[in-house]
């Protein structure tokens, strides 16, 4: 029979494309609790060796958190702004909007090697200013205002802007009807867009390579250490905890964005 | 306080989006108390017309004063309008109380006072216990009337409406009809009310303005607009109407004698308006005014001769349509089936005359 035939195939190629991406992963999962420097199979024993160094080590925890406070900081004010920008967009004309929009959501395009570069010419060579957190903060939040943008947008193009007419009618001002309606109401939008910003600025490498000076992330961090292969199993270990907390935090955001997809069901605020 | 003739008064009023004028120099004023109907077809301007004075939109042009105060710029939170929205706009991340509740923070009042205006309002709107209800557990014809609760709790001056039960079916669409007139008489506010649902502004309104292409062709009270269109266009819109075209060749008995060409000669009265010898005219007259006969009538009514064409049967009336030599369309007649018949045949081109008393036309301007 052709039809079995056909999904045989195609079952096929899914479980090889799913190989293909999951197996490196699980290595790496699988060699963190290997007892050994190197990464090769037979296995050794089973250890927690790894995650006790890891833990220990004074460079890589500073790097975790120089990495999440940029983070944290990137997330808020590329969700302000991108909530902000989303709004102007689609609630005003304005002339050379589409300009604008555009403007706004080229850097999604635009390698973060230009970025990386022509921030730290400006930085250091234009102002004289050390490179650091502040540089990164700045760089971060260009590459993260589009995907925030492109969140909110969709968001609020959500829902009927009649509601945003009906409390202006109702006697609220614009401002006090953004706090009633409009936040409100993008909140699924607000909550995913914290945590997209936030986990792009957490593993950004280019920028934060070129605009690191003292204050090292965990990515640019990571890939300082692969010089000395004694260190290489600590990274494993680091790698294996972060992808279980991205995984969390991933499906926490899909939960809110599928919650959020039907206006009515909003967050029971 | 300005008299309640012009309580809202529109002035000179234009409105354009590019090179759409949606609202075209409009002037007119609404009474106060008054149960005031927007009427046109799709994309005359109703809805901007509706806006402007709601305050979301700015005019082009022109100025709009509500009791007495001019409010061209002033913000809709300012205003003393509220809106039905035609999607009813509910807030979904509120309940019942809350949507109704909405517009009473600013007002200053306490928390018991709140709590007795909402219930009294879902008193009102015949939804006592909803209180506690979400948006998303409510159908249409309850979202309609917390809208209306919603925005009656704020004691508005002019209440708004955009087609308000376009989204309800044909049956709680008549409910609401009767519902809705009876809370206006109740409350005594002024409504505005848009729709372009012709029989639903004959039966609700005290007077409707005929909107067409961003201008107002007539404004009159339902039977009036009925009985004495003041255009083609009006005449057209609201109900079916037979039109035959002529000039004015002379008067008789205070009556217009019509030359209508291979239609011979009609007469009409001409005292409203009376239109000169020779001016180019439309005999206007409708299809439940004409008589079927099988025999040329008399003198003293108005016939013309043609075919008896098509008719269909709809139980207590009957439409004839009958073609005339001489014109484009064919005559429409309606005529009631007073009497028991069981009788009535399709008898094709049988020869037949449409009569109508004089009194029962009317003289339109002709294009
Ligand atoms: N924001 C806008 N931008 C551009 N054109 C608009 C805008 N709002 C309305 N128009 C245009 O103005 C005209 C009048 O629109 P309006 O919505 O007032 O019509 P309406 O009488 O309410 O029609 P409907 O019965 O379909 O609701 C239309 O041609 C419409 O395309
Ligand atoms: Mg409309």
């Amino acid at each position: 029979m052709v039809g079995a035939k056909r999904i045989d195939g195609l079952l096929a190629y899914g479980i090889i494309y799913l190989i293909f991406i999951y197996a490196p992963v699980l290595l790496i999962v699988l060699f963190s609790f290997n007892n050994g420097i190197y990464v090769a199979f037979p296995l050794k024993d089973f250890t927690f060796k790894w995650y006790s160094d890891m833990v220990h080590n004074t460079g890589l925890t500073k790097a975790v958190g120089v990495s999440l406070r940029i983070a944290g900081i990137v997330a808020v004010v590329s969700t302000v702004l991108g909530v902000l920008g989303a709004k102007a967009v689609t609630r005003y004309a304005m002339p050379g909007k589409a300009m604008v929009t555009f403007l706004i959501m080229l850097p999604l395009v635009i390698p973060a090697i230009v970025f990386g570069i022509s921030l730290l010419t400006l930085i250091a060579k234009v102002f004289g200013i050390q490179p650091g957190t502040w540089s990164i903060v700045c760089g971060h939040v260009l590459i993260c205002v589009p995907f925030s943008m492109a969140v909110m947008i969709s968001r609020l193009q959500g829902f009927d802007k009649n509601l945003e007419e009906a409390s202006l009618d109702l006697g609220e001002t614009g401002w006090r009807t953004f706090w009633r309606v409009t936040v409100p109401l993008a909140m699924p939008g607000i909550v995913a867009s914290f945590l997209l910003c936030f986990t792009t600025s957490f593993d950004e490498y280019q920028i934060a390579a070129f605009l690191s000076g003292n204050d090292a992330t965990l990515p640019v961090y990571i890939y300082s250490q692969l010089r000395f292969p004694n260190r290489l199993p600590g990274t494993l270990a680091l790698g294996s905890c972060i992808l279980a907390i991205s995984f969390v935090i991933v499906t926490f955001a899909e939960w809110m964005r599928r919650r959020g997809t039907n206006p009515d069901k909003g967050l029971g605020i | 306080m300005a008299a309640d003739e012009s309580f809202i008064a529109i002035r000179n009023l234009s409105k354009h989006f590019g090179s759409v004028k949606a609202v075209d120099d409009i002037s007119f004023n609404i009474r106060r108390g008054e149960f005031f109907s927007l009427l046109g077809p799709s994309g005359c301007g109703k809805t901007t017309l509706l806006r402007i004075l709601a305050g979301f939109e700015i005019p082009t042009k022109g100025d709009v004063l509500i009791d007495g105060q001019d409010m061209t710029t002033v913000p809709p939170h300012l205003r003393p309008t509220n809106m039905v929205f035609q999607s009813y706009a509910i807030f979904p991340h509120l309940d019942v109380k809350q949507n109704i509740a909405y517009g009473l923070r600013k007002t200053g009042i306490s928390k018991e006072e709140t709590e007795r205006t909402v219930n009294e309002a879902l008193e009102m709107i015949k939804l006592p216990g909803y209180g506690n209800r979400r948006a998303d557990q409510l159908s249409g014809g309850q979202r309609q009337r917390i809208a209306l609760a919603r925005a009656l709790v704020c004691k508005p001056k002019v209440l708004l409406l955009d087609e308000p039960l376009g989204a309800l079916d044909k049956k709680l669409r008549e409910e609401m009809q009767l519902e809705l007139r009876q809370l206006q008489r109740s409350v005594g506010i002024t409504f505005v009310f848009v729709t372009h649902d012709q029989e639903e502004a004959l039966t609700m309104s005290d007077r409707i303005a005929v909107m067409s292409r961003g201008k107002v062709l007539q404004i009159e009270t339902s039977s009036r607009l009925y009985e004495a269109p003041n255009c083609r266009e009006v005449a057209d819109f609201i109900g079916t109407m037979n039109f035959i075209d002529g000039s004015v060749a002379g008067s008789e008995n205070g009556y217009a004698v019509i030359d209508a060409g291979p239609l011979g000669s009609l007469r009409a009265p001409n005292a409203e308006r009376p239109f000169e010898r020779n001016r180019r005219v439309t005999l206007a007259v409708r299809p439940e005014k004409l008589r079927i006969e099988t025999a040329p009538p008399g003198d003293g009514t108005n016939s013309v001769a043609g075919k008896l064409g098509a008719q269909s049967y709809l139980g207590d009336r009957s439409h004839f349509y009958v073609e005339v030599p001489g014109m484009t369309k064919r005559i429409a007649v309606a005529s009631q089936n007073a009497t028991r018949n069981l009788d009535i045949t399709d008898s094709g081109d049988r020869p037949v005359w449409v009569s109508w008393p004089v009194e029962s036309g009317v003289l339109l301007p002709g294009e």
